[in-house]
């Protein structure tokens, strides 16, 4: 079993919204048709995305933190918006388990919609049919692209390489090490939905330094010179350890 | 959530249509027994029925204003096994002609005896037709309200308060519809569905104030801290990656103000409970057509309340992603 996924790095996203411009133009520009969009230049501007970048405050002033959040449909293993569908429009696919939208069977009932609880599945208002992220199923899979290339477009646009992408049930794949090493976690697991998207945490590098790391108490260059007087009382890491 | 007055309307027409015909159910299954004489059956149960159609076909009509391809329809039928909102497809259209057989068996007389027993049972293809919808009836209620109470996630819905009063409210408004019905057509019917609508509107307040109790104390599993998975107690949302508006912030906020919200509620707990209470308890007794009317108007009236509240008050967890412009 394969399953496609994303893996969003939130430790080096900068919140560039690239991911979000680049899915937008490839997806409009694709066979299934434009994502319309209303006043686009005016007030008021409303359209059909598959990506969102949003960006959240964590922590208490002045300790606080900025966390840009890519949100883009979460391929569940166990979709609940799938089995509500009641045409089958809504579909998990076996081969990769990429969920989507058969556009020529969706009756435009929203139903989807409410059963996600991420809201990832948005309605196209001019075409009337609910629009999700494709994981680019028509890139992917595309032999007259480059191979380097057939990787969803939001994963091509990211500068920061935030973005990475591959199956998460091949263990060696660079997803399923990523996940695994780098403390990988999906979202609202209460719901028990099995997202196949992950993201990776924040890190944090500390070093600690004690002060008589930063002080020698004797100084072998200076061994044949006066020594100044120790200034730290006790016993230092020099009486301890060869440096 | 956003309520859809499609979907108000779909549900509480179709409720009464289900209620009405539940009522004239209940009619002849006690006129079969030997409990009440009938007077001129065949238009009463007839006319009776057509008014029940009538109802479950504007519900009908309705729903098709939600969907946004209503010429694909026919395919929702398509994924019974799954999905709810395809059973209640399905369940509708034959509860119809259900009802339809129901009452053309009644108005042309067509009833003959199928159980070979005459007394006291009398009227019995009709009966069994009548007794068949009855289950279909219930199966409808059960597949309405579940298309809300399966989604887990929406916490406020995925209760079996929300089955039960999907079922008890639609019922009582049938059940009142057919007290002002048997006014004009049966008056000696009346205190018999009087009461029944009476009992059925107090069953209904107590599940109802259950449910809105239940939802008081409600503990949301979901918070930012899962939505985003941080761990922090002080996470504040920047940006939703917009400046304007988004089908998310459209479809799962009521957009209400608070007081109109809690308006809301306080009058469909006035129009749906003691106002028709009243009014059937004041023209029971003397078959007054236009009391009993307004006493089916009112809980109408105060159903649409309820409806709208129903949905208003389900808090989405995705709104957790969609809390501040920017």
């Amino acid at each position: 079993m394969t399953q496609l996924a994303l893996v969003i790095d939130l430790n080096v996203c900068v919140g560039c919204h690239a991911c979000v411009t680049s899915c937008k133009q490839w997806n409009t520009s694709g066979p299934a048709g434009y994502m319309s969009d209303d006043n686009p230049y005016d007030k008021d501007p409303t359209g059909t995305f598959f990506n969102r970048v949003q960006t959240f405050e964590v922590g208490n002033y002045p300790n606080t933190e900025t966390v840009h959040f890519p949100k883009s449909c979460l391929h569940c293993e166990d979709p609940p918006c799938v089995p509500v569908c009641p045409t089958g429009a809504s579909y998990k696919r076996e081969s990769d388990g990429i969920v989507l939208v058969d556009y020529d069977k969706c009756i435009g009932c929203k139903y989807c919609s409410w059963a996600c609880p991420y809201g990832m599945r948005e309605i196209d208002e001019h075409q009337k049919v609910m629009k999700k992220c494709t994981l680019c199923v028509d890139r992917i899979y595309d032999t007259s692209l480059p191979e380097a290339e057939r990787k969803p477009a939001c994963v091509m646009a990211c500068p920061t390489n935030a973005r990475l992408f591959g199956d998460v049930h091949d263990p060696e794949s660079e997803v399923s090490l990523a996940i695994r090493e780098r403390g990988g976690y999906p979202l609202m697991p209460e719901w028990g939905t099995k997202p196949a998207n992950h993201y990776l945490p924040r890190r944090k590098t500390r070093i600690t330094i004690h002060e008589d790391e930063l002080t020698r108490a004797d100084n072998p260059l200076k061994k044949e010179r006066k020594q100044a007087p120790h200034t730290i009382e006790g016993p230092t890491l020099d009486d301890s350890t060869m440096w | 959530m956003h309520p859809a007055f499609s979907v108000i309307f779909l549900t509480t027409l179709s409720g009464v249509g289900q209620g009405l015909f539940l009522a004239l159910v209940t009619a002849q299954s006690y006129a079969a027994v030997g409990f009440i004489e009938l007077e001129n059956p065949s238009a009463f149960f007839g006319i009776g029925s057509l008014i029940a159609l009538l109802f479950l076909a504007a519900g009908l009509f309705a729903s098709f204003f939600h969907l946004g391809h209503p010429e694909r329809a026919w395919r929702s039928i398509a994924r019974w096994r799954t999905s709810w909102l395809s059973r209640e497809v399905i369940v509708l259209p034959l509860f119809m002609g259900v009802v339809f057989i129901y009452g053309v068996l009644h108005y042309f007389g067509w009833d003959p005896n199928v159980l070979g027993v005459s007394n006291p049972l009398q009227g019995q293809l009709s009966l069994l037709v009548g007794l068949v919808g009855t289950v279909i009836c219930f199966a409808l209620f059960v597949c309405t309200a579940m298309i809300y109470a399966c989604i887990k996630f929406l916490q406020e819905w995925h209760t079996p308060l929300t089955v039960a009063n999907y079922i008890l409210l639609g019922t009582a408004s049938g059940f009142t519809l057919a007290t002002a019905y048997a006014a004009i057509q049966a008056p000696h019917l009346t205190t018999l569905y009087a009461v029944w609508a009476v009992i059925i509107t107090l069953s209904a307040l107590v599940t109802r104030v259950w449910s809105l109790l239940r939802n008081r104390r409600i503990q949301y599993k979901s918070s930012l801290r899962t939505a985003v998975g941080i761990s922090h107690s002080n996470i504040v949302q920047k940006s939703q990656g917009f400046m304007a508006g988004s089908f998310n912030t459209r479809e799962f906020f009521h957009g209400a103000p608070r007081q109109v919200f809690l308006a809301i509620k306080w009058a469909f707990l006035v129009l749906v409970f003691p106002v028709p209470l009243l009014l059937l308890a004041a023209g029971m007794g003397s078959s007054a057509v236009a009391v009993l009317l307004a006493a089916f108007l009112v809980q109408y009236a105060g159903l649409i309340a309820e409806r709208w509240f129903f949905f208003a008050q389900a808090n989405h967890p995705q709104n957790l992603y969609y809390q501040t412009v920017g």
